[in-house]
This record gives C-alpha cells, structure tokens and sequence, in this order.
C-alpha cells in the first residue's frame, strides 16, 4: 500500500533507526517527565503529612466540612475516565479510528464533569469564608490550623485541577488528529503518550482524595 | 514493546477492582481506627496506583529502562516522604535536662 508506506516514512523522525526505538524513546520521555511530576507534587504531600501531624485538630475540623459525596463521585468520575483513556489507547493501536475519538471525547467530558464538581466545591468554601487569606473565617477551636489546610488543599487540588486543564487540551488535539487519520495500528504513540499523562493526574487523586476528606 | 499485550477484559477488571477498593477506603473511614485509619487509606490508595500504573500505564509490559524511570521515581518519593519520620519521632524521648 504506497499510501501506507509514505505515512510510514512520515512518522518515522530521520533520527531514529525505527518505529519501535522512535515509540521507546517517546515513552520514556514521558515517564521521566512523570517522575519529575511525582517528586514536584511528593513535596505537597509531605508538606501537609508534617502539618497534618503537628495539628490534628485544625486538620480534622477543617477536613471535616468537606463534602465526602463531591469527593468520592470525582473519585469514581476519574477512575472511569482512566477506563476510557485505556480504551482509546487500545482502540488506536487496532487502527479503530472512530472508537479512539469515541473514547477520547468521553474521557474528555469525564474530565470536564471532575472540574465541573470541582468548580462546584470550590464555590462553597468560597461561600462559606474558607479561603485562606484576609476574608478567612473559621468556626472551630483552631481557625489558624484550619487556614493552613485550606491553604494546602487548595494549592493541591488547584494544581491538580491544572494539570486536569492540560490533560483536556492534550486528548482535545490528539482528538482532532485522530479524526483526521493521523494514527494507525504501528503508529499511536501520541495516543499512548497523552494516555499516560492522564492516568498519572488520575494516580495523583487517587492520594489527594483520601488525604484530604477522608483521614 | 507494549503493543496491545492488555486485553480489554483486564482493563475491565482492574476498573472494577479499583472500584472496589475505593468502596472499601470510603467505608474503612467512617470507622475511627485512630491512626490506623491514615494507614489503612493510604495502602489502598497506594494498592490503586499500582493497579494504575502497572495496567492502565501498561508499566509491567514496558522495558526495563522505563521500569527505572519509574522505580526512581518511587524511591526518590519514598526518600522524601521518609523525612517525616523527624516530626513522628520528636517526642518519642524525653528531652535531656536543661543545661
């Protein structure tokens, strides 16, 4: 298939021997970049361990007017959108064009409703004073422990929100290019790529989530 | 490397296992175990990320040089977060008399 062929030569970047090294190299690019990613959000969590540690009570009355429910819905929410990353990444390598758009639109929009709940839960403690700073009210016996966790909860779930607003405009292009054709069954790294970066935002809640309504 | 070596069926199945295990962190929570509700918590979450990462990242089926990647990634965090063991062991001992 000529056609097939001068794609084939297309992808392949004049600096690699082959598809596979060009993919291995492209992966591993990623996971490195990953692993930065988990000692920039390391020092979050260590941060409130150590504050959570030296004030349990401000951290438990401040934990407790989080809405559990929120937080286990945009749980759930992402655990299935890593389920339909997942079937977009294996929809791409069988050359299944409209199921890896299919999938990426509805990992997409499962991103959205996790923002969307978000925004909603943002809304409240902005109703309710809980925002760290000169409007900040507290009522428990330790409002200036309490602030310290919103701080923290805020700046974590906040950069995670971000790195959600990325990880949509990510899967949004890879969309666009999957619809034009652009990936095949020996060519889907950018699918796999993009794939990898949302299950590691997904990894990142998985901790957030417990660390911060639950314990 | 990993070329389709997941089946579908797994990626299911780990959904399902993942669901689960956050069933049960949800539940484990409404029991006041004292300290050990952080701890129960936070092996199921880290139980969850392995599934995620070994599965859904398709980790277990890549190359040893990405299991590298990803296993120095984990040691430096385990490096890091060890750093805590200072605020848990402060008051372990008495503080000397004053001199």
């Amino acid at each position: 298939m000529p056609d097939g062929a001068i794609a084939h030569e297309l992808r392949l970047r004049h600096h690699f021997d082959s598809l596979e090294q060009q993919h291995e190299a492209a992966s591993l690019g990623m996971w490195i970049f990953l692993a930065t990613e988990v000692l920039f959000f390391g020092g979050l969590f260590l941060a409130y361990l150590v504050y959570r540690l030296l004030y349990p009570q401000g951290f438990d009355e401040a934990s407790g007017t989080l809405d559990l429910f929120w937080g286990a819905t945009n749980t759930v929410v992402l655990i299935t959108s890593s389920l339909t990353m997942a079937l977009a990444v294996a929809a791409a390598r069988d050359g299944n064009r409209s199921g890896t758009v299919l999938f990426l639109v509805v990992t997409m929009l499962l991103g959205v409703a996790f923002l969307g709940v978000k925004a909603l839960e943002y809304s409240r403690k902005i109703a309710e004073h809980h925002v760290p700073g000169a409007g900040f009210t507290f009522e428990g016996e330790r409002p200036d422990h309490a602030e310290i966790f919103f701080s923290l909860y805020f700046v974590m779930t906040g950069l995670h929100a971000l790195h959600m607003i990325v990880g949509i405009g990510v899967l949004a292009v890879i969309a666009i290019l999957a619809s034009r054709g652009r990936f095949s069954t020996d060519y889907s790294t950018p699918v796999e790529i993009s794939g990898l970066y949302w299950h590691f935002i997904d990894i990142i809640w998985i901790f957030l989530f417990p660390l911060l309504y639950l314990i | 490397m990993a070329t389709g070596k997941v089946s579908r069926r797994s990626y299911f199945v780990v959904f399902g296992v993942l669901l689960a295990l956050t069933y049960v962190m949800v539940q484990a929570a409404m029991f006041d175990l004292g300290p050990w509700n952080a701890v129960v918590s936070l092996t199921i979450a880290t139980a969850e990320a392995f599934l995620v990462a070994l599965i859904f990242m398709q980790l277990r089926y890549s190359s040893r040089l990405t299991w590298l990647v990803a296993g120095g990634a984990l040691v430096w965090l385990i490096l890091l977060l060890s750093t805590i063991g200072d605020y848990l062991t402060r008051n372990l001992l008495e503080a000397p008399p004053s001199f």
